[in-house]
């Protein structure tokens, strides 16, 4: 339904660089990614108020590249809303109506829940309920796709609920949705499809278990959790397989050659004081770098040329006397490591 | 909480009250000086009412029509980045750092009967010279930095977004520019013009060279002071001040509503 084509962009210091994507009809797709990723100059450039330096976008195949802002049937919702302040809430709804349809304001209020707010003034809404007013204010351009600047930040967790179900009940009613945000909650919970966004490169695009089972980038990888996470390549040495990052050398389980990532989960990651004698074939000598406590006992990073990540109970804690600046050894299983090839992001 | 006033706080207020002082004991002590009777005289004097009602008739015509073209010009400035810019903005403020009898022989040389503006108003069948309109002309150019300067700053305080927001709801930069940046601007831009009229109200130097006849207040303040003196032109300056205070006040008041943008 949407294709993002090459599209790139320089704003000052700031540059998006050839991103490429495609939404489809009836999707929510969420642009995931850190603050200054360039999530709303993504969306500003779909709704055309940037222009791009190079790229197209297509809206049922139809190019918009000399669309008229007004004429491209997309909606924007920013994050602070962006309500006229010297207008009422019904007079907001109805900004985008000719006369005659401004009956359908009550009916739109009344599908975002909004109808008691018809009278008030921007100014005394709370943000969950500026957020359903602007919500139905870009509804009532019947959008072809519904864009979303961050809609669930600012708002308090039960307003989040609310809002959060709102969304997905006007997904499901077929709106199709981009929806914009830094959380990767948000993503789980609504996205049925993921793009994650990262310096102004789009990196990653597929479904939620794609992007968060087989995470390509360390901010991917931050997000579900795995501290454990390099990028390098593979190589084969004799009959065995290593991977490369940087200083490190792991053994990796036979794999494509190329490059790539591997993660491991920290729990996969022993420690001991001295050099095990066990059938883990990633033993480094390290250094204690960082003591965390953590729920389930201590999370400690060992520096072995690089930082690596051990999950170990309050019980192994104590007895090995951990502390930073400990020599210590970290051992894992070449088959607890899991290699993800670089691959095409969609 | 007790807060004691420092010595620094002393020194403020002091230096407030000379400036205060300074502002106000040239204005008070004209009116001390005059007589009831005698002001009353000259507030019911045919040829100083007609000169008030053509200086407020003429300033406020010179604001009203150079709005139309400064007002949108304004939010120009203030949403656009260009080469030159700087420059423009400079030239814009050029009027109120000239001598505004430099300012007065400047517009005689492009409003006289031999320039092309000249002309064509000849062609219509009136002269700017000795005209009320080139009253308005010579006070409108005086005081147009005072507009464009408050309704600029106006205007950038409006979030873009919202401007943006009413453009992807399919609103026409037309639209856009009557329905959301003026009406939040609203209050800037009264007061430039409030500022605009005030400033063409009490102008002399450039009105002077333009028009000396029909006369506005400030000329004939000036003309009863050369041929009758002082007390004389005094109590024509007093009513005039009067009334300005009068306009300035009741113009403030209509512009400083509060508007919602402003919560």
């Amino acid at each position: 339904m949407l294709k993002i084509d090459g599209l790139a962009v320089r704003l000052g210091n700031f540059e998006l660089s050839a991103a490429s994507f495609n939404v489809g009809k009836g999707d929510y797709f969420i642009l995931l990614g850190e603050s200054g990723a360039g999530k709303t100059v993504m969306l500003e450039l779909i709704a055309g108020l940037i222009e791009p330096d190079q790229g197209k976008i297509f809206l049922d195949t139809f190019d918009l590249s000399n669309v008229p802002i007004q004429k491209r049937d997309l909606g924007l919702v920013y994050q602070d809303h962006a309500l006229f302040p010297h207008m009422t809430v019904r007079q907001n709804i109805g900004y985008s109506l000719p006369d005659k349809q401004k009956s359908q304001v009550e009916e739109l209020a009344g599908q975002v829940g909004a109808e008691s707010l018809l009278d008030r003034w921007p100014a005394t809404l709370s943000p969950g309920e500026s957020q359903r007013v602007a919500l139905a204010r870009t509804l009532a351009r019947r959008p072809k796709v519904l864009m979303l600047d961050e809609p669930l930040a600012s708002l308090d967790t039960p307003s989040k609920a609310g809002i959060r179900s709102l969304l997905r009940h006007i997904n499901a009613a077929g709106q199709t949705i981009i929806h914009v945000t830094h959380d990767f909650e948000e993503a789980v919970a609504l996205a049925n499809r993921v793009a994650v966004i990262e310096k102004g490169r789009v990196v990653q695009v597929g479904t939620p278990e794609d992007v968060f089972h087989s995470p390509r980038y360390q901010f991917v990888a931050s997000f579900v959790g795995i501290k454990n996470f390099f990028r390098g390549k593979t190589e084969i040495q004799g009959d065995s397989h290593f991977f490369h990052a940087g200083q490190a050398v792991f053994a990796v389980s036979p794999c494509v050659i190329g490059s790539g990532s591997i993660i491991f989960a920290s729990e996969a990651v022993t420690l001991s004081p001295d050099k095990p004698h066990g059938s883990a074939r990633n033993s480094f000598p390290g250094t204690v770098a960082e003591i965390e406590p953590v729920p389930n006992g201590f999370e400690v990073s060992v520096d072995i040329g690089v930082r690596i990540f051990s999950l170990i109970s309050r019980v192994s804690f104590e007895e090995m006397g951990l502390a930073t600046g400990k020599k210590v050894w970290a051992s894992f299983k070449a088959s607890a490591i899991r290699f993800i090839p670089d691959g095409e992001t969609s | 909480m007790i807060r004691r006033t420092g010595l620094f706080e002393l020194a403020i207020c002091f230096c407030g009250g000379l400036i205060l002082l300074f502002v106000l004991a040239p204005l008070i002590g004209m009116i001390l000086h005059s007589r009831v009777a005698s002001l009353c005289e000259t507030a019911s004097d045919s040829e100083v009412l007609k000169s008030i009602r053509l200086t407020v008739l003429t300033s406020l015509g010179g604001a009203a029509v150079l709005s139309i073209f400064a007002v949108p010009f304004a939010w120009f400035l203030a949403r656009r980045q260009f080469a030159g810019k700087r420059l423009l903005s400079a030239i814009i403020d050029l009027p109120v750092v000239i001598p505004h009898s430099t300012a007065g022989i400047a517009l005689l040389s492009v409003l006289n009967r031999d320039s092309l503006p000249g002309s064509i108003a000849e062609y219509f069948g009136f002269s700017f010279i000795g005209n009320p309109i080139g009253i308005s002309v010579a006070m409108a150019f005086v005081s147009l930095p005072f507009l464009i300067n408050a309704a600029r700053d106006g205007f950038s305080a409006v979030p873009e977004r919202l401007e943006k927001a009413a453009m992807t709801l399919g609103a026409s930069s037309a639209r856009v520019f009557f329905s959301i940046s003026l009406p939040l601007a609203r209050r800037s831009v009264m007061t430039g013009f409030v500022m605009m009229f005030a400033r063409g109200l009490s102008e002399f130097g450039a009105v002077i060279i333009v028009a000396y006849h029909p006369m506005i207040t400030p000329v004939l303040i000036y003309e009863r002071f050369t041929a009758f003196g002082l007390s004389h032109a005094r109590d024509a300056a007093v009513v005039f001040l009067i009334v300005c205070l009068a306009v300035f006040i009741l113009l403030r008041t209509l512009s400083a509503e509060r508007n919602h943008a402003e919560n």
